[in-house]
């Protein structure tokens, strides 16, 4: 599984990556979290607010810094 | 007594806080508020409690409102106007959103994506970082409620008025292609509860004073500085009122400079008080919040040099023609 975080390397981009880190703990998962700075690339998801996540290629949250219970479930849809 | 106005100084001006630092100031440190060094220290500690405290009250209630239109949101409203009500729609949408210069090109690209004409899209990024709500509250607080409306009005008028201009030229050609190409998102999360809101509201005070309590730590520094330190011969040497180039100058020396309008609105409330023209220190201001250099480097992987010197060239006759239009009516202000 690859979990891409989507944002300039802010703040809030930093927090969600750490909660990622801790659903993925949490939940005994592995996966490689992938930090996505560049905005021409961000703009390849249609994001227009960071930070964002992706789930193998798969856009599932935007503008928001998701708390790792959140996190988890997002992981838990996308199998 | 007028019980508008002592709520206006209390809540507002925060009388109750200068009295407060001043007391600390002169009995407390022993420092005369007459000397420099007392005057300097009162108006350092002053201004920045009273702008972190505004800034924090305003910012949650602002955020409060903003969560009500983020911006898959605001890009649906602005995709069912066309033309001059388009242009104007952006600009005052542009008031509540208090995006900060860096997270303009994401906004660029998913307007311009789904097909939000160029001059909607520039009327919203000119008014986004030069007029909120906050900053006309911080105005209103430093200055007085005329200068605040009359500032908010034309920056709204430039952002029309510039967006509308860039739409006239038919620039499309000089945005790079991808930019065009980017998918549209059009995920809908549903409506956000009241929690959440406040939520939002809390994360958005936080995020906001970290990005900007050094700017307004320097700003507040270099208005203690202006206001009891630099001599007003030189200040007013540069740009005295007599001065013709004084609003060219102001505006030149802030394009480039980065920071958030809180920052700047203490060099301002020092400028005027030391006898510049009051046009003159809001172009300084809207220079520095409308352009600088950093956002200029990121617009530029998306639009080429000729829109973007159509943009700075247009923003920057703007800010020194409401410079002047201040400085000759500064009478209907006082």
């Amino acid at each position: 599984m690859i979990i891409k975080i989507l944002g300039s390397g802010c703040r809030k981009c930093i927090e969600l990556a750490d909660n990622t880190r801790k659903a993925l703990a949490e939940r005994g998962q592995q996966a490689d979290i992938v930090k996505v700075t560049d905005f021409v690339d961000i703009a390849a998801y249609g994001v227009m607010s960071t930070p964002a996540l992706v789930i193998d290629e798969k856009l599932v949250s935007a503008g928001k810094v998701l708390s790792a219970q959140e996190i988890g479930e997002l992981l838990g849809k996308a199998g | 007594m007028n019980p508008f106005g002592w709520l206006n100084d209390q809540l507002l001006r925060m009388q109750w806080l200068s009295d407060l630092v001043r007391a600390l100031v002169e009995q407390g440190m022993g420092l005369p508020m007459s000397g420099r060094v007392g005057a300097s220290v009162h108006f350092f500690i002053y201004d920045t409690l009273k702008i972190f405290i505004l800034l924090s009250l305003l910012i949650f209630g602002i955020s409060y409102v903003q969560s009500h239109f983020p911006p898959e949101r605001t890009r649906r409203i602005l995709g069912r106007f066309t033309g001059l009500r388009g242009n104007v729609l952006a600009a005052l949408l542009g008031t509540v959103t208090p995006f900060c210069s860096c997270s303009s090109i994401p906004l660029f690209i998913g307007f311009t994506s789904a097909g939000l004409p160029i001059g909607v899209t520039f009327s919203f990024l000119i008014s986004s970082p030069l007029v909120d709500l906050a900053s006309v509250i911080l105005l209103a607080s430093i200055f007085n409620w005329p200068i605040a409306i009359a500032y908010v009005t034309v920056g709204v008028v430039l952002a029309v008025i510039g967006g509308s201009l860039i739409s006239r030229a038919r620039m499309e050609r000089h945005i790079e292609p991808f930019v065009f190409n980017s998918p549209v998102m059009v995920g809908d999360d549903g409506v956000p509860d009241v929690r959440e809101r406040l939520r939002f509201a809390r994360d958005q005070v936080r995020d906001i004073v970290r990005r900007v309590w050094l700017y307004i730590l320097i700003g507040v520094g270099i208005g203690a500085a202006i206001h009891n330190w630099i001599p007003e011969s030189l200040i007013n040497g540069l740009l005295g009122q007599d001065k013709p180039w004084s609003v060219p100058l102001a505006t030149l020396v802030g394009v480039p400079m980065y920071a958030d309008i809180f920052g700047t609105l203490p060099i301002a409330e020092a400028l005027v008080a030391r006898g510049v023209g009051l046009g003159t220190a809001l172009a300084f201001m809207m220079s520095v919040t409308a352009l600088s250099l950093p956002s200029i480097i990121m617009l530029k992987r998306v639009v080429r040099t000729p829109l973007l010197s159509v943009f700075v060239a247009i923003v920057a006759g703007g800010i020194v023609l409401i410079g002047y239009l201040f400085n000759a009516f500064a009478g209907a202000f006082a």
